[in-house]
Order: structure tokens, then C-alpha cells, then sequence
């Protein structure tokens, strides 16, 4: 099949998408289809309707790759493509989108509230910060509605840093969150579609990070971080988790894969989404194919199931059984 | 839906899987242990951006090599494939062609060091010597003094030897050289091994500061009090633009004889050609004797073809003149005006809320904003212009956070004022929404008045 394979990108994980692009170019020619890579620039949409692959596959991450530009910009020439559908795509970008949807869904996301540029310069939100240190505890967590990789990300410990940390936050989108911050240990659950469509979790990777928690810096270099999969707990907390995963996959309305970030509360008793990412990374050092790993899918398997998402858009008819709810 | 494991029902809890590891698993356990301190330097990934056209780039150490004449270039490449094919093409000594490091030598003495061309290593640019150096002198622990900021590009070079490295105070005379001994004397204390200061001495990257010269005799009479060395770098020490120059730490350290407790770093990076990747290292005997095993071990010698190229141009005339020197006046006058252009467009635009120093030299200036201004995240909100915030200029990544280096060399000066244009109206940006995010008086009160009174209905 003739695949073009749509990296870089104009966001600010150009590099990280660069990397994963990179790896699935390979895996698909090992797969022995016929690929080419598109650093998606300015001329996308001719590239893409000059070289009419038979299939994306999207490896963009950020704005454009996971917000369901790309993904409508392929609706539109016609091009099937991997992962979730620009509806999707947007649920998951937008976090607070993201967790007004899953809240509403019953699903436990950290209380937060979530606010734009205009909020701050048109409402006052200033006069609200005091309420909203109150309702949400301190140390609470700033960071940008649509960013990936952690960029802008700030723990808040002093009320008198929060300005500067929605300032920081407002860099990297228009809109913010401002979230209390749940201590405990750091979870991923990927999710990923069998050749059927059917949507799998896959074992659950702990993030054990250092000092200043999972940044940008740490995610992508090997050794900075342990990764730990299967992840080291009860069974009955792993297996909730995975189908916490499966339900936040389906309350979005996910396709092909995805990967969702929650925290297991320190006493254990509770599992806290923070978001869904609709195009994870798959990067060495990523957790995705960590996990597939882990659950004995090689890096080719994983990837050629990615591909088949592309083909099986609608083909999951039967009413969704969540397992063990 | 179900739950994960191929075969193992839709229920089946996750157990450990006895597989051979593979992937990052794999990788993980194989790395070294002095891997975990390696860092990308200066936000990398983030400059991945900033490499499309349309982004005015101020982030980059480089000087500007579009004015070298092509048809300069062209006659000395085919100087060197007339007389010295054959050596250009391959290995050369571990230590260096004596002819460039005869221009090495000729560089030196321009800045008062008198060097004897077989105490010289050449080397693959002047980043391989920071390399060399760690290698021979650190162990895991060790401690290394630098500026505070510091080179970026350094910072990588010691962690990667699981070197500490304590920033030291920098003013406009360059390294505080009373804090220099603070910090001997308190590390010392802790137990501690301190075995080098690092320091850029003229026109410091970043801080574009030029250490003075009553303090180059005193953190030399310190290095040698305390026994530790001091790594002299100076990449920039011709491109002076004013003032007098100073002498080299090292040259001062010479007393008629070798440097004694002077590693000094050189490099024709910054004067002629970051390409060329050619740079020296002159040391103490024995420490030089173990730079050249260690360089055995990387690389076992710089590209003969590059030495032979630098020799070329330092040979060749420009009329009455040696076409080195013609060029390198050249460039310090084009880099003059260019920093006059950006000091200018950052007092116009910027004014209030950034502080400077104005380099006499060098290729950059060290901007710090108003506090509350994060340079990290205004990076991200200037969208087509980049420059090196200024945390990547210290280990704990947390410092500097308000500061930001600029390149002034690199950039035509139209580029240049858009630049500081495109970051004053981000960093306008900022400040409103500051402004707009602070509390009126007694704003405590405000949001729960609304609810009392939503209460009351």
C-alpha cells in the first residue's frame, strides 16, 4: 500500500513528531508497504492531493495533528487515515472539553476550572483567583487547555505565583486550566483497536519521574525517567484502571488508539483522569509502545494495527460491553 | 471492549510477562549510569521550530560566514588539492598539523600569549576540548565552578562526566572572584573535590561580560592558592569591537615559561569558520600528554583536510595583507553595527522592562526582562522569532528564568530590528495580561459577595 506518513508539523513537538514519524516510516516499510513522510507545512493539503497515498498515517502531534485539522483536511481530499475522527480529535485536545465530557460521564478527573485569554482581559478573572485558590487547594496546577508533552505546565505552591503561571500557560494556548493537584503515582493506559475495531487496554505503565515530575525534557530521553510496565500494582487496581481507559476511550468517541493519563491518588483508593491524548507518541522512549510491548505487541504489529484503523472507521456496530462494570 | 492481554479473557489481571526485554526496556538497562545526566541542550526540541524560514532565529551561537568571498574559498581548496592532496585525504597525527598550529600560535600571540606550536592539540572544534578535558580530569562528584549564566553548550559536556557543577556570580567585571573562593572554601568544607573553574573571560556567552583585569590576576593567584585549574575558554577575544584588549588568564600565567595552572581553550569557530570544526587546546604537560590519549580514544585526529583548508586561509594574502586578518576586521566591523542595531531596536521597543549589558564585544547580549516574565514560556508565544531562554544558561534549569540570550552577529540588521520587534509585542502581550490578572483590593471578597447574594433570592 502506498503510505504517506504525516510527521513534524508546525507545533512545538515538531521534534518529538519527527521522531515518531520516523520510526513508523520504518516499521511500515519492514511491513512492506510503499512509504513516503510528509513534513506537514504550509503545502500540505497539495502534497497530500498531489501524492494521493492510499492512506495517512498521522504520527502529528499538537496543533494540526491532534486537533483534528489534519484528520478533516483528509476527510476532505478523500484519504483515509489512522486514529480518531476531527470530532474526537477535538474532545481530546481541548482538556477541559475533555473533562467536562468525562465528568459528565461520571468519570473522576481533578476538580479544575478552565478559562481563556478573553476571561482574564474581558471578565476579571482576577477578582475570581482567591475563590478559585479556595475551591482548588494549593498547590494547584496551571496549565495550557491544548498542549501536549507537558509544555507550560506549572505547580502552583503560593498563591502569589498563580498570575504568572496562567501568563505562562496563555504562551502556549488561549485557554487554561487551572486543576487541583492530586498527588500519588503517575499512570498511562493506551488504548488500542484489535483488526476488528474492538478497543484493547493495554498494561498500564507507571511513570516514576524525579523531582520535577514528567517533563518535557524527561519524556523524551530515555534514562530520565523509569518507566515501569506492567505497571507494579494490585491486580484489581490495574484492571480498573485499564477499564477506566476503555471507558474514557468510548465517552470521547476515540477510534484506532489513544493513550490516557490518570493519577492513582496516594491512599490508592482512587484513579483521577487528567487527560486523553487522540495521537500518542511513539517515540522510543514513549509510553504507547512501551505498553504494546509489554503486552507482547512488537513495534511492526502495533504500528500495522494503527493502519488498519484507517479501514475500519464505523466497523465497530455492536454496542460496547465494558468489562468488569 | 475489553481488557487488554491477547488470550487471557477480558478480565485476566496483568501479570509480569517472563519475555526477553526489548525496546526502551532494553535500552534502559543497557545505558550507563553517566547517561542519566546527559541533557539536550538549550530546549532543542523547541528550536526544532525555529528552523523555517520564516522565523527570525536569535538563538543560534553562530557568526555569519555568508560574507567569506566563494572565490577565496575556491582558491584555497584548490591550493590544497594542488599541493597536499594526498595528506588532506588522510589520517594525520593525533596531535595536530604543526602548520596550524603555527596559525594557532599566530592567533595567541595577538592577545599576548607567546606558545611554542608543539604544546598545542588540535582539535575538532573547541567543544571537543571541553569533551577532552572532562575526560581527563573528572571523575563522578568532582566539582566544577562556571559563570552563572553560563555557556549553554557546556553544560552537557559535564554532566556528561557526572561532574556538579556550582554556578558563581557574574557582574559587569565578568566572574566575582571573592565568590569564586566562597564556594572553594564551602564545597571544601562539605567534603567536596573542586578541580576547575570554567571560564569565558571576554565577552562571556551569554553574559556578553568581560572579566577585568584585576580579577584575571586574582582568580589566577586563587586557582593556584586552592591547587585547582582554571579552563580559560576564548572563543571571541579577537572579535572585539572597543576598548582595550586584556590580557589572556593564561598569558598571565606564563611568567617566561609554560602556563602552569591554565588549560587554555582556542578555536577558529568564532574568528573564521564554525564549519571548519578546528579548535586547540594548549595545557601543562601532563595533562596535555593525557589529552592527547583521551583524543586517541574520540577520534584519533581532527579532519587533516579542515587543518589544511585553515592553514590556506591563514597563508593566504589579500593584497599587503594576510587575508585572515582583512576578514576577521571585516566581520568585527559588521558585527559592531549589528549589536548597535539591536542595543538601539531593544531600548526603542523594550526599554523599560529589559536591563543589559552593552558587550564590547562577542556575538551576544545577555537581556533580563521584568521578573514576572518567564522567558521559557514567551519563547513559546513568540511564534516567529526564537532566541535562548536564559534557564538554559544554568544547571538547575530554574535560574535565569526572566533573561534571554540574543545573537546579534548572525542576523542582517533588518532581521534583527523585527526581531525585537516581534519579542516586545509578546512581551507586551504578557504584561497586559499580568496587569489584567491583578487582584482589586480586597478581592477575596468579591466572589463569595455574588454567592451571598444569589443565596438571598
Amino acid at each position: 500500500m502506498r503510505v504517506a506518513v504525516l510527521k513534524g508539523g508546525r507545533s512545538l513537538e515538531r521534534a518529538v513528531s519527527l521522531s515518531s514519524g520516523a520510526r513508523v516510516e520504518d516499521a511500515l516499510a519492514r511491513l512492506g508497504h510503499e512509504v513516503f513522510g510528509i513534513d506537514v507545512g504550509p503545502n500540505a493539503a497539495a502534497e497530500l492531493a498531489e501524492s494521493a497515498p492510499e492512506v495517512a498515517f498521522i504520527a502529528l502531534h499538537g496543533r494540526e495533528g491532534e486537533d483534528g485539522m489534519i484528520q478533516e483536511l483528509c476527510n476532505c481530499l478523500a484519504i483515509p487515515y489512522t486514529g480518531s475522527d476531527p470530532s474526537a480529535c477535538q474532545r481530546c485536545f481541548d482538556k477541559a472539553l475533555a473533562k467536562h465530557l468525562l465528568q459528565a460521564g461520571g468519570v473522576s478527573t481533578p476538580p479544575f476550572f478552565a478559562f481563556s485569554e478573553g476571561a482574564v482581559q474581558r471578565l476579571g478573572l482576577a477578582g475570581a483567583l482567591p475563590r478559585v485558590e479556595a475551591l482548588l487547594g494549593l498547590p494547584l496546577v496551571v496549565k495550557p487547555a491544548a498542549q501536549g508533552s507537558a509544555l507550560g505546565v506549572k505547580f502552583v505552591h503560593d498563591a502569589q505565583q498563580l498570575p504568572q503561571a496562567i501568563v505562562g500557560a496563555l504562551s502556549y494556548d488561549r485557554k487554561f486550566l487551572l486543576e487541583r493537584y492530586i498527588a500519588g503515582r503517575e499512570l498511562a493506559v493506551s488504548v488500542i483497536a484489535d483488526q476488528g475495531g474492538r478497543p484493547h487496554a493495554l498494561p498500564v505503565v507507571e511513570v516514576v519521574a524525579g523531582p520535577d515530575a514528567y517533563n518535557f525534557e524527561s519524556r523524551y530521553n530515555p534514562g530520565l525517567v523509569d518507566l515501569s510496565c506492567p505497571a507494579d500494582l494490585p491486580a484489581a487496581v490495574a484492571a480498573r484502571a485499564q477499564a477506566l481507559a476503555l471507558r474514557c476511550f468510548e465517552l470521547l468517541g476515540c477510534h484506532g488508539f489513544a493513550r490516557v493519563d490518570m493519577i492513582l491518588e496516594r491512599d490508592g483508593a482512587e484513579l483521577w483522569v487528567l487527560e486523553v491524548n487522540a495521537v500518542p507518541g511513539l517515540t522510543p522512549t514513549s509510553l504507547l509502545p512501551v505498553a504494546a510491548e509489554a503486552a507482547g505487541i512488537g513495534f511492526d504489529q502495533l504500528v500495522a494495527r494503527i493502519l488498519a484503523s484507517a479501514f475500519n472507521r464505523g466497523a465497530r456496530t455492536a454496542a460496547p460491553s465494558l468489562a468488569g462494570s | 471492549m475489553t481488557l487488554d492481554h491477547p488470550g487471557q479473557g477480558e478480565t485476566a489481571p496483568q501479570e509480569p510477562r517472563r519475555r526477553p526485554k526489548s525496546g526502551l526496556a532494553l535500552y534502559s538497562s543497557l545505558l550507563a549510569e553517566r547517561t542519566r545526566g546527559m541533557r539536550s541542550s538549550a530546549m532543542r526540541d523547541m528550536f526544532a521550530l525555529t528552523e523555517r524560514p520564516e522565523v527570525i532565529s536569535l538563538a543560534g551561537g553562530l557568526p555569519d560566514t555568508s560574507t567569506f568571498s566563494p572565490a577565496l574559498y575556491a582558491r584555497l581548496m584548490a591550493e590544497v588539492a594542488e599541493h597536499s592532496v594526498a595528506k588532506a585525504l588522510q589520517y594525520g597525527p593525533t596531535e595536530g598539523m604543526r602548520a596550524v598550529a603555527e596559525c594557532a600560535v599566530e592567533v595567541m600571540a595577538e592577545e599576548g600569549s607567546a606558545v611554542d606550536p608543539d604544546h598545542l592539540l588540535i582539535t575538532t572544534g573547541g567543544q571537543q576540548v571541553l569533551d577532552l578535558v572532562c575526560k581527563t580530569l573528572l571523575d563522578p562528584g568532582d566539582v566544577v565552578l562556571a559563570e552563572g549564566p553560563t555557556y549553554p553548550g557546556a553544560i552537557p559536556a559535564f554532566a556528561a562526566f557526572q561532574a556538579e557543577v556550582h554556578q558563581v556570580e557574574v557582574d559587569r567585571e565578568g566572574l566575582v572572584v571573592e565568590a569564586v573562593a566562597e564556594a572553594i572554601r564551602s564545597l571544601r568544607k562539605a567534603g567536596r573535590r573542586v578541580k576547575l573553574i570554567y571560564t569565558i573571560p571576554n565577552f562571556q556567552n551569554p553574559a556578553g561580560v568581560t572579566l577585568s583585569a584585576s580579577r584575571r590576576e586574582a582568580l589566577l593567584a586563587l586557582a593556584k592558592e586552592q591547587e585547582v585549574l582554571i579552563l580559560e575558554d576564548n572563543p571571541y577575544g579577537l572579535l572585539r569591537y572597543e576598548g582595550e584588549p586584556l590580557p589572556t588568564i593564561h598569558s598571565l600565567d606564563q611568567g617566561g615559561g609554560e602556563a602552569e595552572s591554565v588549560i587554555y581553550l582556542g578555536t577558529f569557530s568564532k574568528i573564521f569558520a564554525p564549519g571548519v570544526r578546528v579548535g586547540w587546546v594548549v595545557a601543562p604537560a601532563p595533562i596535555r600528554e593525557k589529552l592527547n590519549l583521551a583524543k586517541q580514544g574520540a577520534d584519533l585526529c581532527s579532519s587533516p583536510l579542515c587543518q589544511l583548508f585553515v592553514t590556506a586561509f591563514f597563508r593566504a594574502q589579500e593584497g599587503e595583507r594576510p587575508a585572515w586578518r582583512s576578514y576577521l576586521e571585516g566581520q568585527c566591523a559588521l558585527y559592531s553595527r549589528r549589536r548597535d542595531v539591536m542595543v538601539s531596536a531593544i531600548e526603542r521597543e523594550l526599554g523599560e522592562v529589559a536591563t543589559f549589558h552593552k558587550p564590547q564585544g562577542g556575538l551576544f547580549l545577555w537581556v533580563t526582562l521584568d521578573g514576572k516574565i518567564d522567558t521559557t514560556d514567551l519563547l513559546a508565544r513568540c511564534e516567529l522569532v526564537a532566541f535562548v531562554p536564559g534557564r538554559a544558561a544554568y544547571c538547575d534549569n530554574r535560574r535565569g528564568a526572566s533573561a534571554m540570550r540574543l545573537n546579534f552577529a548572525g542576523s542582517p540588521e533588518p532581521q534583527i530590528e523585527e526581531g525585537i520587534r516581534r519579542i516586545a509585542e509578546a512581551v507586551r502581550g504578557e504584561q497586559g495580561l499580568l496587569g489584567a490578572l491583578q487582584r482589586p483590593p480586597g478581592g477575596a471578597v468579591l466572589p463569595f459577595a455574588g454567592r451571598r447574594r444569589k443565596e438571598q433570592r
